[in-house]
């Protein structure tokens, strides 16, 4: 008698759970959440309590507060590379943006051989980062670089351009990679967010006299606007993290002066043995990551007041 | 963990007091203190090892581990890796307490993790004893602060000097230079005949970090003291940089920019006359179909570093050496594994195929008969016997890691070659670079 009561009762409550939109939900967000507890903040976690460690490859170590990021802050180098990352994301970034406005507008015209042109587009971003980051190495070499060999044949400079070995050139040089690498995603993105604008707007547009600048400005602009915050959130948080051309191309040379806080991380954890400081700088970086992950908040709340929803 | 049963001892013979250590080991051989750990039942060995620079290394490698698998049936999985990715392996490898059971490493690679290193001080003063004696800078690399083998040195890949003869000549000398004056006359003699010398002056590893050294300790400069205590702002580093500010204007254009291979590029294509490399350039116009590039073997020759002020070589190459980790099932089947690929028999026809591109760590292979094959081996013949630990005058383990891979002292050089800042300033951020290291 006890048994079945107890079966009756919990065939209720899983009958209930069943009906309980609130329980499904839970249920159903279950393995998502396993999956971002362990995979992301888990490392999230153990980077924030190494940074607090001072622990070393093959070494535990014990908690010593801000000790390392104290130290950082002392640290020319760990500065420089600071300057380093925020100016090769902000450079980069604006350049892929404008550059990837522009190539989006013109894909989205009738042009002949368009989805040929649309996938070739894309082949930056499908060579492995390390395949176009060796090719770049080669283009900036100091000796065999193919810009050089051009220039010199055609007379217009008589000793090889030292892309890498001066700290400004090898800057722009890392950062040229980095735009002509990350263009298609851009592009790409936003030539998606184009076609979902209506063309009647455009005629309408066009009927009450608007220029191809009116157009853009008024129409193209602002129904565009949520993507772009997306698509450029995207491209920041890519930027900032940027490991494999840098690592490739200059090791952070010449002088540190491309160093950027993901290669000066690894540098310090890996090769240096130092894994405490390597996560006190990747732990450094979160702050500059959320103000990027802030914008595309700001940009999905202008979506919504657009779409007629309160501020 | 490791099964101390299975490592019970079969107590060696004949070989003397130097074996009392050995509590593993059993006798095998005859007249010679051959030795042999008794490898655990059903062991299986998983190796990895930097991968070749020359072809025949690898060739003779694997056949060697051939040899031994056929004799013992043991099981053995090579995996190869570029060199500078072993380090984060073996690092992961310790952390975690499960991987390879050797990996064969660089530099102060078993100092960073000492504790979870397999004690081979057994097997070591085994192939010291027999074969005549490590050079001094491989028991530093390979043993603890008191003594405890935690590393078995294979040798070190010599960083020396890569000349054309025929350039060196038409530069006004007829031997290639020893001290450091006539290494300068020599550079602007190249510069003057338009085949320059070229150094990397970047962070090209394993490159820069050699013969920057070379000039550092060459005028008595050094990173830190005996007590390792920062020493680099002294008057010292002061002149050899004044020093390296006058060679490097001899330099072709871009060496700031230099990656571990663009010297060897630059080399056999005949760009520069000068550079410093292991034996690999040497291997690979010889070996090459090309006409040209074997042209540059024919007009190529080595030499070691010039001798600085101090009077004494002052080299810094890339040491190489197996680790067993604690966490191997099979310690002793990776000891013997280790024992019979630095036997002679073994040793030699690797060191022959790879045509000395590792340069031996034990005294006895100096009369190896490979190295009377060619010329121009000679100079690799004592590259151990001539180097210097890179923590020179301390000690080896973190600091002195975190120092070399944090580029501090090429940087030092570089940024003052560069004009971006006075030898003064470069020794001053150098100091207070690796202060935050040793302190």
């Amino acid at each position: 008698m006890k048994t079945l009561s107890l079966n009756e009762s919990l065939n209720k409550l899983l009958a209930r759970m069943n009906n309980d939109p609130n329980v499904l939900g839970m249920l159903f967000m279950l393995p998502a959440s396993v999956m971002l507890l362990v995979f992301l903040t888990y490392p999230l976690g153990l980077g924030f309590w190494l940074g607090l460690t001072d622990t070393k490859i093959g070494r535990e170590g014990v908690f010593v507060g801000l000790d390392n990021y104290e130290s950082l802050f002392g640290d020319s180098v760990f500065w420089l590379s600071v300057f380093n990352t925020v100016f090769y994301t902000a450079v980069a970034s604006v350049s892929k943006f404008g550059l990837g406005l522009w190539l989006a507008l013109l894909l989205n015209q009738n042009i002949v051989f368009k989805s040929f042109i649309r996938a070739v587009l894309l082949l930056p971003w499908i060579v492995p980062t390390t395949l176009s980051a060796i090719a770049f190495w080669w283009i900036f070499d100091s000796q065999f670089s193919i810009i050089s060999w051009v220039l010199t044949e055609w007379g217009l400079i008589s000793k090889n351009i030292n892309f890498l070995g001066e700290p400004w050139a090898a800057r722009w040089s890392v950062i040229v990679a980095n735009v002509w690498r990350g263009i298609p995603f851009v592009a790409i993105s936003l030539l998606a967010g184009l076609q979902t604008i209506s063309p009647s707007l455009y005629e309408a547009a066009t009927i009450d006299g608007a220029s191809r600048w009116q157009l853009f400005r008024h129409v193209t602009y602002p129904l565009l606007t949520p993507i772009v915050a997306i698509v450029m959130t995207f491209s920041v948080l890519f930027t900032f993290t940027d490991f494999q051309l840098i690592y490739v191309i200059t090791r952070g040379g010449p002088f540190n002066a491309t160093h950027l806080m993901a290669t000066l991380s690894f540098q310090r954890a890996i090769p240096g043995g130092h894994l405490a400081e390597g996560a006190a700088i990747a732990m450094a970086m979160i702050p500059f990551l959320v103000a990027a992950i802030l914008i595309s908040f700001w940009g999905l709340q202008k979506r919504q007041w657009q779409q007629g929803a309160k501020d | 963990m490791v099964d101390k049963r299975r490592r019970s001892v079969v107590q060696t013979l004949g070989a003397g007091a130097s074996l009392s250590v050995a509590g593993s080991l059993f006798f095998v051989g005859k007249a010679q203190a051959q030795v042999s750990f008794k490898p655990e039942k059903g062991a299986k060995l998983r190796v990895l090892r930097w991968k070749r620079f020359v072809q025949g290394d690898e060739d003779v490698w694997l056949a060697n581990t051939k040899k031994f698998t056929d004799l013992t049936g043991i099981e053995v999985r090579t995996d190869n890796e570029g060199w500078e990715d072993v380090r984060p392996k073996a690092a992961v490898a310790a952390n975690v307490g499960q991987g390879p059971d050797v990996i064969v490493g660089w530099l102060d690679d078993p100092h960073l993790y000492p504790e979870k290193l397999l004690d081979l001080t057994d097997l070591a003063e085994y192939l010291g004893k027999k074969y005549g004696g490590w050079y001094p800078a491989a028991k530093t690399y390979g043993t603890t602060a008191k003594g405890r083998w935690i590393g078995l040195p294979l040798g070190a890949s010599g960083a020396l000097l890569n000349y054309r003869v025929s350039w060196m000549k038409e530069a006004g000398f007829d031997k290639f230079p020893t001290n450091f004056d006539d290494y300068l006359k020599l550079c602007q003699g190249l510069q003057r005949i338009n085949h320059p010398a070229g150094f990397a002056l970047s962070h090209a590893t394993g490159d820069s970090e050699t013969w920057m050294h070379n000039i550092l300790w060459g005028f008595g400069g050094k990173l830190v003291d005996q007590d390792n205590k920062v020493a680099i702002n002294s008057p010292e580093t002061i002149r050899a940089i004044e020093y390296m500010q006058q060679l490097s204007k001899t330099f072709i254009e871009g060496t700031g920019a230099w990656s571990g291979v663009s010297n060897n590029n630059a080399f056999l294509e005949g760009k520069i006359g000068l550079t410093s490399n292991g034996i690999s350039v040497y291997y690979a116009a010889k070996t090459s179909t090309d006409p040209a590039k074997r042209a540059v073997a024919e007009d190529m020759d080595h030499a070691p570093m010039p001798i600085g002020p101090i009077g004494k070589p002052t080299e810094l190459h890339l040491l190489s050496q197996a680790m067993v980790f604690k966490y191997s099932k099979y310690p002793n089947a990776a000891k013997e594994y280790l024992r019979f690929m630095w036997e002679r028999e073994q040793y030699e026809p690797w060191q022959a195929a790879s045509m000395g591109y590792v340069s031996h760590p034990l005294r006895a292979y100096e009369s190896s008969k490979f190295w009377d094959q060619d010329p121009k081996f000679a100079p690799f013949r004592k590259v151990v016997d001539r180097m210097q630990p890179h923590g020179f005058a301390g000690g080896l383990g973190y600091a002195s890691a975190a120092c070399l891979a944090d580029w501090i002292v090429v940087d030092m050089f570089a940024s003052a070659c560069a004009g971006n800042t006075s030898p003064k300033q470069a020794a001053e951020l150098a100091e207070k670079r690796a202060k935050r290291y040793y302190s």
